[in-house]
């Protein structure tokens, strides 16, 4: 009735025999002993038979059966997963890392990983999910990426039909909330990490309203720019903002250019006066000085030097300048003198003054120009004024 | 012996079979309705193992998981007769199963439909009563509040609990994005010409203020430089004044006989002269007048 019965295959108590020595049981093995035992209790013929055989080969089996049910009741959890285990399908408890064991059939165990940080992108694959409205009801281009990770095993496994859609659904939401909320200016600009850190907030709250344990670690803007059929106007008004700058820059250079080139300018003026102001005042103490000289002669004959002055001056402006000497004494004829031939043939006159020489008595000029120069009778002149 | 055996066989097999039948689990996921003869009988089953009789109960399973109803985009019209499109998605879950069963008949998808089209109904009139700028903006969190609240009424006899309804997106239709396109251009050309004027504005002012800077720096050379000269012509004249009044008669007739050589020197320069001047004295007779 029992395994110790004297026969079968030789074995007593496959428990106490069997395991220690043996390690787990030969698959194998038991599969054959186990097809034996059944030929041996329909077939009845081929093997030795009797009921002690049977009934100690089901035992056998049955204690196999135990033994392997046992040890696939073992499971391990690697570090930084969780091990949710079910008692009849009902939630019993979340299994750190390590070794663990269930009762098979009864439990069952789901394994998670809960430090595995994975990502989600929000309009990298298509251009129409990118594509958001704004607050000024611009349309901007979008770009974002999303880590996660599960942080609740349980709810994770057993709250939302579908974590990964709704997570999904929770991104496009959220940033979509969040980009209708702010101007497209303050999208593109300075408000990048605002928007990030807004719709990682409303995200998670989403995600936390529908119990799905997952946590979002991070939020990216990958990429916010103006849509591509409007790309040119944006690129234009970027290019017209660096012109702004590059209009005043060069007014500077402008500015920088003049500026020290008048300053240079007024230093020269400056100086000029300066020179000028030596200048005459050097000039007059020198024409004072030389005042002084002659005056200190002048007084020890006051009247030989002033006609010897005055003869001097005289000699010298008349040998240098045309001249006519005219008697008016006594008379009322009226004296016609050309003085602009006079002054005109002044200029020219030192390359011909000898045509003007030859026929001096034919021509009826009352007046003569004489080179400076040129010596003149007296006689001649007082011909001319006779007549 | 042998057919005896086989017959306790038999019997524990249909008895283990007949255990198994009388048993049944309702897991984490899970919500159960228990039929006696297709009569409804229990509903308010906890994750767990029960009993049941095989043949005479029925058992049926509902998802207890939060599901998802992701409805297909639908145009609305705003109040000032705009068209957007909307992308909605509801989530909800069977709350009570018993009248889930009853109403729906346990059919996920018909429950999906009824929602669906009471959201709708709800976003038609949400959206009819604002205008885009603020379905867009402001009041989004304010209509999916609005909508949630009026479905959650019309689901609970359904046995639905509505946890949320939100607005995935609100777009333009195509034809209304071209002309958005269009005016964000023709904003930025204005910001563009904008950017361009102020900059021309701020160079012109930078100009001028050189160019004001550089006159008044000449000006103020030039203040100086007159200055400087008025100052020498001023000690030039004391300096004169010094030394002429030693003696004014000889000053006279040294500066005026200096002047005539200085202003009649050139050959253009014609002089008529009366012949019984002081200079020809001598002239006409040799004896002196």
């Amino acid at each position: 009735m029992a395994w110790n019965e004297p026969g079968g295959s030789g074995n007593k108590d496959p428990w106490g025999s069997r395991s220690p020595e043996q390690g787990p049981p030969d698959l194998d093995e038991i599969i054959r002993r186990f097809q034996r035992k059944l030929a041996g209790l329909f077939g009845g013929g081929s093997s030795s038979g009797g009921k002690g055989n049977a009934f100690g080969g089901i035992g056998l089996i049955i204690g196999a059966l135990v033994l392997l049910w046992g040890l696939s009741g073992l499971y391990f959890i690697k570090e930084g997963n969780r091990g949710v285990v079910l008692e009849f399908g009902a939630y019993k408890e979340t299994t750190g890392a390590g070794m663990h064991w269930y009762p098979r059939f009864i439990q069952s165990v789901q394994k998670v990983d809960i430090e595995a940080i994975r990502s989600i992108d929000l309009g990298v694959n298509s251009t129409s999910e990118s594509l958001m409205l704004t607050q000024d009801e611009n349309i901007v281009d979008i770009k974002f990426t999303a880590q996660y990770k599960v942080s609740d095993p349980r709810d994770y496994l057993f709250s939302v039909t579908d974590p990964k859609e709704t997570l999904q659904q929770a991104m496009e939401s959220a940033i979509r909330e969040v980009v209708g909320k702010s101007d497209m200016d303050f999208i593109i600009t300075g408000g990048r990490g605002e928007v990030v850190v807004q719709a990682q907030k409303l995200m998670q709250e989403i995600l936390d309203k529908y119990h799905t344990g997952l946590m979002v670690t991070s939020l990216n803007m990958q990429d916010a720019q103006a849509p591509q059929q409007v790309q040119g106007a944006f690129v234009d008004a970027i290019k017209a903002r660096e012109d702004e700058q590059r209009l005043k820059n060069e007014a500077e250079a402008y500015s920088n250019d003049i500026l020290p080139k008048a300053r240079g300018q007024a230093a020269r003026i400056e100086e000029e006066a300066s020179a000028y102001k030596e200048q005459v005042i050097l000039q007059a103490k020198g024409e004072t000085e030389r005042f002084l000289k002659v005056l200190a002669e002048y007084k020890k004959a006051p009247n030989v030097m002033r006609d010897r002055l005055y003869l001097d001056s005289m000699e010298s402006v008349l040998s240098k300048s045309s001249k006519v000497i005219v008697d008016t004494k006594g008379n009322n004829n009226l004296i016609y003198l050309p003085l602009d031939k006079i002054a005109g043939r002044g200029t020219n006159a030192p390359t011909a003054p000898a045509v003007t020489e030859t026929a001096p008595a034919a021509e009826s000029d009352t007046a003569k120009q004489t080179a400076p120069s040129e010596l003149r009778t007296h006689e001649d002149l007082l011909k001319r004024e006779v007549r | 012996m042998a057919q005896s055996k086989l017959a306790a066989l038999i019997i524990g097999g249909v008895v283990l079979l007949l255990g198994y039948m009388s048993v049944f689990t309702v897991s984490e996921r899970e919500l159960a309705i228990k039929f006696r003869l297709e009569k409804f009988e229990r509903a308010d089953y906890k994750p767990g193992v029960y009993l049941m009789w095989p043949f005479i109960n029925r058992v049926q399973k509902f998802d207890r998981r939060i599901l998802t109803l992701d409805a297909e985009p639908e145009r609305y019209l705003t109040l000032e007769k705009k068209n957007v499109i909307v992308d909605a998605f509801v989530k909800w879950r069977i709350s009570n199963v018993e009248s889930f069963y009853k109403t729906m008949s346990g059919d996920e998808q018909r429950a999906g439909e009824r929602l669906s089209k009471v959201i709708n109904d709800g976003l038609r009139g949400e959206f009819g009563k604002r205008t885009i700028q603020e379905a867009i903006s402001g009041e989004r969190g304010e209509i999916m509040k609005v909508i949630t609240a009026q479905i959650e009424e019309q689901s609970k006899q359904f046995g639905i609990e509505v946890i949320d309804v939100r607005i995935k997106r609100i777009e333009l239709p195509a034809e209304v994005s071209t002309s958005v396109y269009r005016r964000m251009e023709a904003e930025r050309a204005r910001v563009a010409k904008d950017l361009r004027s102020r900059g021309a504005e701020a160079a012109e002012r930078i100009r001028a203020d050189a160019d004001r800077q550089r006159i008044i720096i000449l000006a103020e050379a030039n203040r100086k430089a007159e200055q400087l000269r008025g100052d020498g012509d001023a000690q030039a004249a004391q300096i004169y004044a010094r030394a002429y009044s030693r003696d004014e008669r000889f000053y006279q007739l040294y500066r005026s006989l200096n002047a005539y050589r200085n202003v009649f020197n050139k050959q253009e320069d014609v002089l008529v002269l009366d012949p019984k001047s002081e200079f020809f004295k001598y002239f006409n007779t040799p004896a002196g007048r």
